[in-house]
């Protein structure tokens, strides 16, 4: 028998390679992730009767929550800008950062059934899961839209800036930073579970040292010795950063935008890289 | 036939006991030999896979150097007992997890059904979940595009298949399920028992589609079941996994044999200490054996299998004419299924200067399902019981393909296989 030694489609084996993501296979897999993306979009608000509704409900309670609180009780100032539009472009910011992270955090746990019977691009996962808080974003932008409009209908003068045009690398910012804080922890997770109990509470303490519902300028006037700690969170960059392009107020540079950056795809690497570690054999142990 | 898969040395290592912080030392140990340049320590460990045995140490070979190349177009069965490792070979040929070391080469692309309907989600329709399941297996939407409506129809659920499929019963999900993977068509199938689930007509159909598969379509199948007559009936060639190593690897009779026999070791039931006998003992059983034709002996037996029964007897004088000889067969119910004796078939032995005799009873083609049965043995001298054991021992026979067709016999049918054919006679 003449045996053909070569033109081998793939091997299995126990090497792996630092960072090993196939963009051909992801893209024969593309079909794969709208369908996720549908499914999760589709079967969150299945047999509910406010249905996709709820996508407004929640950064609408939260915005006056957050002017209850901060704003009526606290006097937090906001300037010109009616707390709850601040309040409310704040909160749709870092909803998407925060559902990318939760939701990629648990991309092993909660997949593991589906994980451990077939093969796919795993990266697939926490793909479609900021996909689908894509769509969700929209939506409450959507929302942020109609308050925004309702305040302009009131007299109050609010304008965005030329910073607009930064808008899409926002969400990159967003996107990746969500992602790759999400994909180190979903890699920690499936051996030392301890860090899944982290995130929960860990998300939403990050919040307050994120300037979401205060401006960056009076925590530096309030607070000065412990301003560092939000100036350096670059999660107050991407609010600030978001804030300012869409309402003309807080700080702005391009050093703080650039630091973002770099740190937000610097955490996407290494959490590809944490990623890419774990996905092989996660289903020994999860 | 060129080869289309091949592994080599696949082992894999699994941590016994809990992961606790036990592991994060490991962990940390592991990754400073790593640092150093050093071998992992713990690839040097590992004990056994004996299942049943006391754990001795921390880590565990579920494979250890498994070595097999496949053919295209070949149907490789892979067989073994709980724990042998074959879900674990599996697992890694589907890449759902990595070898410890080891390698597997592949020249097609490789679909797994390690379970039928995977990614189904309960709230979409079985169309959606058709498309979610295709697309989880590697579909694209192109293909199951063009094979949905085929795949509605082979699963027999086109009434439903508009509602969430949350609302239908196991079956009808398995089904679904089934008919998805069924259309798949990858280079290598690996399926893992999925056969043992739906209905007696599924099943059939089933099998049918997996014969297709290989025979009509020429793709390669790797396919592990516990159901000896599926094997035979599928496979070409077979594995016999045994405590994570490859035992036999071969003919698949061959291999179900080695397998059957490995299960149990020989148990000899010692017939000399039995005191219920009756006869007048000139002559008295006191040992008996199932064999093949080669002499090699057998503990368990499949339906359709060439066996010879045979019954050693021991007399005090050496000179006996006229020794017939039977043995009947029961159901564990009592109820009587078959008897072979000599008086029918009008052969008679003698014993010439021995104390011993060795009766042989050649059956051609067992003909019972799978089940265990009782065996009670006379022997007769000059039309005298000699020697008459109730129950002296039980068979244990495996559902086999009795007809040689590849078709499964329905177990509510019946009770005694009879080999025969059909044809069209000329005049009645």
């Amino acid at each position: 028998m003449t045996e053909n030694e070569e033109g081998w489609l793939y091997e299995i084996s126990p090497k792996r390679k630092i960072i090993d993501l196939n963009f051909k296979e992801i893209w024969r897999y593309r079909d794969l992730l709208i369908l996720f993306v549908k499914r999760n979009i589709v079967t969150v608000y299945k047999q509910t009767i406010l249905g996709p509704l709820w996508y407004f409900i929640q950064p609408l309670f939260t915005a006056i929550t957050f002017t209850l609180v901060f704003n009526n009780i606290a006097k937090v100032p906001t300037g010109e800008i009616p707390p709850f539009l601040f309040n409310l472009t704040g909160i749709t910011a870092w909803n998407y950062f925060s559902q990318c992270l939760t939701g990629t955090s648990n991309t092993f746990k909660s997949n593991a059934a589906i994980f451990g019977k077939v093969y796919f691009p795993r990266v697939i996962m926490p793909l479609s899961n900021v996909i689908t808080n894509l769509f969700k974003f929209g939506i409450q932008l959507g929302v942020l839209l109609i308050a925004y409009l309702y305040v302009l209908y009131t007299g109050i003068k609010v304008t965005p800036n030329t910073n607009l045009l930064l808008f899409p690398i926002y969400i990159l910012m967003m996107a990746t930073m969500g992602l790759g804080l999400g994909m180190i922890i979903s890699a920690f997770t499936t051996k030392y579970r301890d860090l899944s109990v982290l995130v929960g509470f860990a998300t939403s303490l990050l919040l307050y040292i994120s300037a979401v519902p205060y401006p960056l300028a009076e925590v530096q006037k309030e607070m000065p010795e412990y301003a560092w700690i939000v100036q350096y969170n670059p999660l107050t960059h991407i609010i600030e950063g978001f804030r300012y392009m869409l309402l003309d107020t807080g700080i702005f540079s391009w050093n703080s935008f650039f630091y973002t950056l770099a740190i937000s795809f610097g955490l996407f690497f290494i959490g590809l890289v944490f990623f890419n570690r774990t996905e092989k054999n996660f289903i020994d142990t999860v | 036939m060129s080869t289309i898969l091949k592994a080599q040395n696949i082992s894999k290592q699994y941590r016994l006991g809990l992961v606790g912080t036990g592991s994060l030392k490991h962990d940390l140990n592991r990754w400073w030999h790593k640092i150093n340049g050093k071998e992992d320590p713990y690839l040097k460990m590992g004990a056994v896979n004996y299942r049943d045995k006391k754990a001795t140490e921390e880590y565990i070979w579920a494979l250890r150097d498994i070595n097999y190349e496949v053919k295209t177009g070949e149907v490789l069965g892979l067989i073994g007992q709980n724990g042998a490792g074959k879900s674990t070979l599996l697992k890694i040929l589907s890449r759902v997890t990595s070898p410890t070391t080891g390698t597997i080469k592949t020249k097609g692309r490789i679909a797994s059904l390690l379970e039928v309907g995977t990614g189904f989600h309960g709230e979409l329709t079985g169309r959606e979940n058709i498309y979610m399941n295709g697309a989880v297996l590697g579909m694209t939407k192109q293909e199951i595009n063009r094979k949905i409506d085929e795949i509605i129809d082979f699963s027999g659920c086109e009434m439903y298949i508009d509602t969430p499929i949350k609302r239908y019963s196991s079956g009808m999900t398995v089904r679904l399920g089934f008919a998805v993977a069924a259309h798949l068509e990858p280079e290598i199938l690996v399926v893992d028992e999925v056969l043992a689930v739906g209905d007696a007509e599924f099943q059939k159909k089933a099998i049918g589609k997996m014969q297709d598969l290989s025979r009509g379509q020429g793709r390669t199948v790797l396919f592990v079941s516990h159901n000896m007559a599926s094997i035979q009936s599928l496979c070409t060639r077979t594995i016999v996994l045994e405590n994570g190593g490859m035992s036999f690897g071969g003919n698949t009779n061959d291999a179900i044999n080695f397998y059957l026999n490995s299960k149990n070791s020989v148990i000899t039931e010692n017939f000399q200490d039995r005191i219920d006998r009756e006869g007048n003992g000139k002559l008295e059983f006191i040992d008996y054996s199932l064999t093949d034709e080669k002499n090699k002996r057998l503990t368990s037996l499949y339906s359709g299998q060439k066996v010879i029964f045979k019954l050693k007897c021991r007399s005090r004088s050496q000179n006996l004419q006229n020794l017939k000889v039977s043995f009947t067969v029961y159901k564990k119910n009592g109820e009587l299924l078959a008897t072979f004796m000599s008086q029918l078939t009008n052969e008679s032995f003698s014993l010439k200067n021995s104390n011993e005799i060795i009766f042989g009873c050649i059956i051609e083609k067992l003909p019972f399902m799978g089940g265990k049965y009782n065996c009670s043995i006379i022997v007769w001298e000059n039309e005298n019981i000699a020697d008459y054991l109730q129950n002296a021992f039980e068979i244990e026979v495996i559902d086999g393909d009795f007809f040689g067709k590849g078709k499964i016999v329905p177990k509510s049918h019946v009770s005694v296989l009879v080999n025969h054919h059909w044809y069209l006679p000329s005049n009645f």
